[in-house]
Order: structure tokens, then C-alpha cells, then sequence
């Protein structure tokens, strides 16, 4: 109890600095800080609209994405293509929607288990194409040694001059006038979770893959082997005999697909449509995600939302105080630099007395998450 | 205590220091004399080495007083010691593996000119010159009595080069105090004897070199004077001439604990390899602790009619860099033996541990190794634990490959407090995160956790490196204890004194030839150098 009381303590110390550095250079800049603060809080929590429709809906993508990026972490592999294996699995899911919805002619009368299932394949094809494109960077570091920091941030590149060729090419809208998908039938969006809202399945579905994630890396073989491989690549060939270069092929595809899942996801409950911008960044911000979660898969969820609220609020103050969005980032950073200097300040202390542990404890404790 | 007449040259007077809560000194004081080698003996953890940073201006005591021919000085940094004479060379070296051996001197000279050089020359200073570098290098080598190529690359040296490379960097602040921490520990035999046999000429000549050491033979062998520490506090000082080893050994483990065998005789180092250990019987003495088994085991007329569990027949690996590191190894080991690999860093010994606890296979030849393997490697933080992880999963850590499904963690929970309970490691819980044990309880953690399933193989490396006596004693009782269970035992150690001590046969690998060899520290020494070959060190490599 004690150990929660004085996390949530240290995310508030933190919010605190992080929201008095932001004040601090709107002031400098000459911007009406207290106004620009404002519509920032309205913007991410000010109704329930906006934790709704704007928060929880921007930390969906967020929240899957961040899962991808701590799986990857957590087994030692730098992973930070997710925006790229976030934007062929979003085009993947748009390829598998013009199939499906080209052939059938019963578009009008698709049953309720027909448009499930093709929900589920979109989804799937997703991760398939998320996999696949994480496997291109796995695939050179098995075989040729090529770090994946390099060649994963090249990827997303790749990704990106793809869906641009694709929506101006096979993919664009029968029209051919704008350089986008055509618009999903709005029988296979992802169903609205509260009525009105935009709030929609992926909320369900990221909750059950974090959940997922995290009983996978605390209770089973091959996910105690993941994180083995990525504490001590050595110690796991040598003392646990384990084949190091397989199992981290095995999470790199992994988090490839998650990241993949979240592409569809956004594909399917939000945009409905893939174009140039379809990703503002989500894979890049999920990194921050995971590395503020301290990579533990449920308290992803949280920080999830922490930076949902921060795009929508910067959004916000975009709109309503003429504050340039990007602004908010200087926030993310001064997270992310708050949790490093903490965990700094932490480790001598760590020697001596050890918070008490549980099974999970392999986990790292997500001292840092954000209250739920 | 013996009275030390004249001034002093370096006077370390009542020295305390703490760690945060943890008291790394008390009370510690030494004089040491001019023209004197000064052995600072005690276990691991008795505060040697943090003395001699404080007097080496690395650290600041909290306490006690230094003085310097007599007058008090307190320095803030290395670099005020080494401006009052006084250079420490590390047992981890700091040299830059790219550089040649007369760049990394040159690395240390500004500040030593900066004081007596004019305007001209310490503007000549900032420029590098290889040559008058190389040359300065090679004045200073040939001043001390030192062999080093000032041009070669530093990481194409061997360990002992290095390490000469190291003391020449030192004197060339030209220092009058020389610090040595642990200079034999990466050293072969041979190589021991030369570095010590230059630090006594160095004192000879006038100079006071300070050794620190935990072997009580290499310090006996040169000292003049001897210090002790335990637990922080100077506890004995005399001149080497006026104590026994018994004496030492007794201030250094405390009266009651000591509990080691007797060492060989000192001489027999002071002219090592050459002299020849009379009896095996002298070195194999065995501790009286309850864990360890009786004499009688160890007999050697019946290991004929037991089973073989390892055997090579001409055997060679190659390394990930196709260098050939074993060379048609021929090796038996049965049951219910240990048997020791000595040889010198880099002669192969790595790679053959390896394949004979099957984590790599031969590229040619037959290795027949049967039953499962207990596996204890060198650097058990690197190799064989998840420091950040609690005991208990450190524990499935051994056969983590073939786990399926979901993991018993409870059962692993049970499982692990009973190995804490059987090995009698120091730890809180099973949750207790490994890297928060001492050296000795993990390693004592390790061995529980390999010999849990009573495997019929054990390969170990280095079993005791870095540990105090009483795990070093308590890693030995349980590898005596598992040969008594049946198991063959390989121990490769670079302390040739543990091999004595607990093999039954030894086996000597050069430059990847694996050669059994009597049972003779002296015969050992010259087949671990490989037979014929120079003695001179630098063949090593």
C-alpha cells in the first residue's frame, strides 16, 4: 500500500514539474500561459467528452503501440519501428477491407458474424503485415548483424513513402481525386463502446492485450525466456542454455504485430480511411509510452493515457489559445527525463532495502505509471 | 608490532572510512619506509585497496591523517599524489586498447611537465611526438629494468605486458611510491615471480613499492614489512623476517576462524617454478570443516576401474573467429575424480570448459560427455545470473530452455529457499534480488542451484575467484561433496595453489595442447608456459 501511496506521489511531483516547465516556456515565449493551460486541461479532461472522445480515443493507438515497444524492450531488442509496422498493418487492414468489400455484393445485407469475421481478418492482417515488417529488420539482424535501431527507423520510412504510393496508386479511393484509401463501409467499423462517444472497441481490445502481455511475461515459460534473454543475453546462453538469436526473432515478430494491431485498430474505430498523415507519430510518442510505463505492460495502459491526454489538450490549446500544438512534446520529454533522473536517484537506495516482491516483481514495478 | 626506526616515508595514521552504512575502514594505519616493500595483506573486503586510494588521493578519508616525509598532506585528486611522488597502478588496468604503449604513457605526462617546463617547451608539450614519445617510453622501460616495445599496440599485449605498461605509466610522474594492487592475480606463475622479482630490485634500489595482495606467499616472498587489515582496522604489522605465516594467517582470518590449510612452504614460491614441491601430500592437506570428505577418497590406486563420464579423443574448436583454441585435446575424466585444468589466460582453457559443459561443440573429434551438466562459469554475474531478477527465477534460469507452458513459480519458490537453506546463503528471501548478495553467497547460490539436480558432470571455472576464505572454503567442501556423489569434476583455476589443493589430477593446456601432467607444481608451471617454451611472459598471449 505504501509502495502505491508514494508512486502515485512521485507521478504527481512529476505531473507538478512537468506542467510548471510547460508554464515556464509558454510565459517565455510570450503566449498567455494561464489561458494556454486552460484549454489544455479542458481539452484532455475539462468533460466528459473530451476524456471520452479525445483522451481515451488518442491513447488507444498509444496504449497498443507502447505494448509493441516494451515486449521489444523488455527482450533487449530496440524496436522503435512501431510507426512503421503500425502503418503497413493500418494497410494491410485497408487492403483486406477493399477485398472484402468489393466481392461482396451483399454489402447491404452482411450478416452480423460475416462482418465480425471480417473485422477479425482486417485485425489479423494487421498483425500479419505488422510481423512481416518487423521480420525484414529481424531477419538482418539474425543473419547479418545489422542493429535494429538503424535499420527499423529506416523501415519506417519505407512505410511511409509506401502508403503514400499506395493511396495515389492500387489503393486510392475509386474516385482518384484524393490521395487516400476509399472510406470503410461503416458496417465493419469498429463498433462505438459508449453510445455517442467516440470511444470504440479498441479500448476492450487494448485492456485484453496489455492484460494478456503481462501474464504471458510473469506466468509462462516462453515469456519468462523473453525477458531472460533481454536482462542477460549471456547469463540465458550459457546458464539457461536458451537459443538467445531465436527468441528474440520470436518477440521481435511479436511486437511487430502488436504494433501492426494498432495500425488496424486506428484503421478500423477511427480514420476509417489510410492517406499521407495517417499516423501522427504514434509509434515514435509509444516509445515514450513504454519507457515511462518502465515497460510493464499494464501500467502502459496508464501512460497510455497520460499522453492521450496531452495530444488532445494540445490540440486544445491549439484551437483555443493559438498555442502551436507541438509544444507539448517539451511535457513528454520532461517526463521521460524525470523518470531516467528518478530511477537514477532510486538505484543506490534499491541496495539496501528492497520494496517486497511478488511473482511479477520480474517485472519491473511500474513506479511511474499515471493513476487509473 | 615491531618499531620502525627513522622517518617514515608515507605515514597513514588512524584512517576511517564509510560507505554510506558501510564501515570500509576503521582505523587503519601504516608506516612505510624508504628503499622498503610493504606487504598490505587481508581477505577480500578488508579495506586494502580503498587504503590505498585514499593515499593514492582517490577517495578522502572521513578520519586519520596522512603524512608525507613527515608533513601532513591531504590530497584531492590522483593527480596531487602523483605530484608528491606517489603512483598506484589498479588491478583493472586503464590503458586505451587502440593506442601503442608509448601514446597511453604519453596520455599521463602534461601535467607532470606543466610544473618545470618553460613556455617553449610546455608549448612543444601539447604537441604529440611519437618519436621522442617512444624514446621517453623506452629510457623509462630501460631505467626500471623493464621490457616493453613502446610502439606496439596495447591490446596486442599480453595481461603481463599490459600490467608493465601500467607501472611505467606511473613512473613515468616519476614517482618514489609505488602502489601495486593485486599485480599477481592476472599473472601465470612464471610471470609472478619476474614482476616480483622486479619489485624487490625496485626496493633495493631505493624506492618503496607498496603491495597489496591476499597471497600470503607472493607478499612473504619480498616484503620487508608486513600490515594487515581485517574487516577495515589494521590489525597486525611487523618485518617479514620477524613473522610466520601462522602469524599472518591468523591476524588476517582472526584467531578463531582460521581455518585454512596451512600453505606450502614460502620458498617455494620466492624461486617458484624451479623449486620443486616435495610431497603432494603437503599441498593436499584438507580443511578440518564438517562438509568435507574423508581422505580416503582421495586415493588415487583405484580411479583405473571407475567409469569414464568425459572423454575427448582429439578434439578441436575453432573460436567464432575461425582461430583454431583446442588442438586435439585428449581428456578422461571419470566418476568420483576432480580433475584440474591449469594454464595461463588465452591458452584455450575457455573454450575447452565450454565444450565440456556442452555449450558449444567440437568442430573435429570425438567428445563424449555423459549425464547432465552443473555448469559454474567464471563471471557468474555476466553468465550464470539475472542480477536484477529475485532468486527465485534465477533458479529457473538453469534448464529455462526446456520449460514449458506456464512456469511452477511457486514451486521454483520452494525449490530455492530449500537450495539457500542446503548451501547456507546469506539472503533475506527468494525474492531477494541476486546482485544484492556478496561475491561469495552468489557464487555459493550458483553452485546450490547447478548441483540441485545432482548432475553427474561439473565444469567450473575459477570457482573461488574474488571470494573471502571462509566461501572459498565452503565452495570447496561442496565440490568435494559432489565428486563423493559420484561426479566427474573439471575445475579450471588460475590459482595454482586451488588445484593442488583440490584435484586429483591435473592436466596443463598451452596454447590450445591439452598435456596431462605430474602432479608437481614446478612440472605444471613450465608445461602451462608449454614445456620448452620462453619463460619471458610475453609468449603468454
Amino acid at each position: 500500500m505504501r509502495f502505491v501511496a508514494s508512486t502515485l506521489f512521485r507521478v504527481l511531483v512529476m505531473a507538478v514539474i512537468a506542467i510548471g516547465v510547460l508554464a515556464l516556456l509558454l510565459a517565455v515565449m510570450g503566449y498567455d500561459a494561464p489561458l494556454a493551460l486552460k484549454a489544455l486541461a479542458n481539452g484532455a479532461l475539462g468533460s466528459s467528452y473530451a476524456v471520452l472522445s479525445a483522451t481515451s480515443v488518442r491513447a488507444i493507438p498509444l496504449a497498443i503501440a507502447g505494448l509493441s515497444v516494451a515486449i521489444a524492450f523488455r527482450a533487449g531488442i530496440l524496436n522503435i519501428g512501431a510507426e512503421g509496422q503500425l502503418l503497413t498493418g493500418a494497410t494491410a487492414a485497408a487492403a483486406v477491407a477493399l477485398a472484402a468489400t468489393s466481392s461482396d455484393t451483399a454489402l447491404a445485407n452482411a450478416s452480423l458474424s460475416g462482418v465480425a469475421a471480417t473485422i477479425t481478418m482486417m485485425l489479423c492482417a494487421g498483425a500479419l503485415a505488422g510481423a512481416g515488417w518487423a521480420g525484414i529488420a529481424a531477419f538482418l539482424r539474425q543473419r547479418y548483424g545489422v542493429m535494429e535501431v538503424i535499420s527499423t527507423i529506416m523501415l519506417n520510412f519505407l512505410a511511409l513513402y509506401l502508403v503514400g504510393y499506395l493511396v495515389r496508386g492500387p489503393l486510392q479511393e475509386p474516385s482518384l481525386i484524393n490521395p487516400q484509401s476509399a472510406s470503410l463501409p461503416v458496417a465493419y467499423h469498429l463498433p462505438s463502446l459508449v453510445s455517442g462517444t467516440r470511444l470504440h472497441w479498441g479500448a476492450v481490445i487494448a485492456v485484453a492485450m496489455s492484460a494478456a502481455a503481462w501474464w504471458w511475461l510473469r506466468s509462462t515459460a516462453s515469456g519468462f525466456r523473453l525477458r531472460v534473454i533481454g536482462e542477460n543475453p549471456v547469463a540465458a546462453e550459457s546458464a539457461g542454455r536458451i537459443n538467445v538469436t531465436r527468441t528474440a526473432t520470436g518477440a521481435f515478430l511479436i511486437s511487430g504485430a502488436i504494433a501492426g494491431v494498432a495500425g488496424a485498430v486506428e484503421y478500423t474505430g477511427v480514420t476509417y480511411a489510410i492517406y499521407d498523415n495517417f499516423s501522427p507519430g504514434y509509434g515514435y510518442t509509444a516509445i515514450a509510452v513504454a519507457l515511462l510505463a518502465r515497460l510493464h505492460p499494464i501500467a502502459v495502459l496508464a501512460t497510455a493515457l497520460l499522453f492521450g491526454a496531452l495530444e488532445a489538450g494540445g490540440s486544445a490549446m491549439q484551437r483555443d489559445a493559438s498555442v502551436p500544438r507541438v509544444i507539448v512534446s517539451v511535457v513528454e520529454a520532461t517526463f521521460i527525463l524525470l523518470v531516467l533522473a528518478a530511477e537514477r536517484w532510486r538505484a543506490p537506495r534499491l541496495q539496501t532495502h528492497e520494496p517486497p516482491t511478488t511473482p511479477s516483481s520480474g517485472l519491473k514495478p511500474s513506479s511511474t505509471g499515471a493513476p487509473k | 608490532m615491531t618499531e620502525v626506526e627513522g622517518a617514515p616515508l608515507l605515514s597513514l595514521e588512524s584512517i576511517s572510512r564509510r560507505f554510506g552504512n558501510t564501515v570500509a575502514l576503521d582505523s587503519a594505519s601504516m608506516l612505510l619506509r624508504s628503499g622498503t616493500v610493504h606487504a598490505l595483506l587481508g581477505e577480500n573486503g578488508a579495506g586494502k585497496t580503498t587504503l590505498m586510494r585514499i593515499a593514492f588521493g582517490m577517495l578522502k578519508p572521513d578520519g586519520g591523517a596522512i603524512r608525507l616525509r613527515g608533513k601532513p598532506v591531504s590530497f584531492r585528486v590522483p593527480g596531487d599524489a602523483l605530484e608528491n611522488g606517489i603512483g598506484m597502478v589498479h588491478q583493472h588496468f586503464s590503458l586505451v586498447p587502440t593506442m601503442t604503449v608509448a601514446e597511453n604513457v604519453a596520455l599521463g605526462w602534461r601535467g607532470a611537465h606543466r610544473s618545470t617546463a618553460t613556455r617553449k617547451s610546455r608549448l612543444r608539450s601539447m604537441l604529440f611526438d611519437p618519436a621522442s614519445a617512444a624514446a621517453r617510453v623506452h629510457e623509462i622501460a630501460q631505467r626500471a629494468g623493464l621490457s616493453i616495445d613502446p610502439h606496439s599496440r596495447v591490446d596486442s599485449l599480453s595481461v603481463a605486458a599490459q600490467q608493465r605498461c601500467e607501472i611505467i605509466k606511473a613512473l613515468a610522474r616519476d614517482v618514489d611510491i609505488l602502489i601495486l594492487d593485486e599485480p599477481t592475480a592476472v599473472l601465470a606463475p612464471a610471470e609472478s615471480a619476474e614482476l616480483l622479482n622486479w619489485v624487490r630490485r625496485r626496493a633495493d634500489a631505493g624506492f618503496a613499492v607498496v603491495l597489496i595482495s591476499h597471497k600470503l606467499r607472493d607478499a612473504l616472498a619480498v616484503a620487508d614489512d608486513v600490515t594487515v587489515l581485517r574487516n577495515g582496522s589494521s590489525v597486525y604489522s611487523a618485518r617479514a623476517t620477524e613473522t610466520s605465516e601462522r602469524d599472518l594467517l591468523n591476524a588476517m582470518l582472526g584467531a578463531t576462524t582460521a581455518r585454512t590449510p596451512l600453505l606450502p612452504a614460502v620458498e617455494a614460491v620466492a624461486s617458484n617454478v624451479e623449486t620443486t614441491l616435495t610431497s603432494r601430500a603437503a599441498s593436499n592437506v584438507v580443511p578440518s570443516t564438517p562438509s568435507t570428505v574423508s581422505l580416503s577418497t582421495r586415493s588415487t590406486e583405484n580411479h583405473i576401474n571407475r567409469r569414464a563420464i568425459i572423454t575427448l579423443r582429439n578434439v578441436s574448436l575453432r573460436d567464432a573467429r575461425g582461430v583454431e583454441r583446442v588442438r586435439g585435446a585428449n581428456l578422461t575424466v571419470n566418476a568420483q575424480e576432480i580433475v584440474g585444468i591449469a594454464a595461463v589466460e588465452g591458452a584455450g582453457q575457455r573454450e575447452l570448459m565450454r565444450l565440456l559443459a556442452r555449450r558449444v561443440v567440437a568442430d573435429s573429434g570425438d567428445a563424449t560427455i555423459n549425464g547432465s551438466v552443473g555448469w559454474i562459469p567464471e563471471d557468474r554475474v555476466r553468465e550464470a545470473m539475472l542480477s536484477d531478477s529475485p532468486l527465485f527465477e534465477n533458479t529457473a534460469l538453469r534448464g529455462a530452455s526446456s520449460l514449458h507452458g506456464r512456469v511452477a513459480w511457486n514451486e521454483m519458490r520452494v525449490r530455492t529457499r530449500e537450495m539457500i537453506r542446503a548451501f547456507d546463503v546469506r539472503a533475506p528471501s527468494v525474492d531477494t534480488l541476486s546482485r544484492t548478495l556478496s561475491g561469495g553467497n552468489q557464487q555459493k547460490f550458483v553452485l546450490a542451484r547447478e548441483f540441485a539436480d545432482e548432475p553427474t558432470v561439473v565444469i567450473a571455472e575459477n570457482p573461488t575467484r574474488g571470494l573471502d576464505v571462509n566461501s572459498r572454503v565452503a565452495v570447496h567442501g561442496e565440490l568435494r561433496k559432489a565428486r563423493a556423489r559420484n561426479a566427474a569434476i573439471v575445475i579450471y583455476s588460475s590459482d595454482l595453489d586451488e588445484l593442488l589443493e583440490l584435484c586429483d589430477r591435473v592436466y596443463a593446456m598451452h596454447a590450445g595442447r591439452l598435456t596431462e601432467t605430474a602432479f608437481d607444481r614446478a612440472m605444471i608451471g613450465r608445461a602451462m608456459l608449454g614445456v620448452y617454451g620462453a619463460m619471458d611472459g610475453t609468449s603468454s598471449t
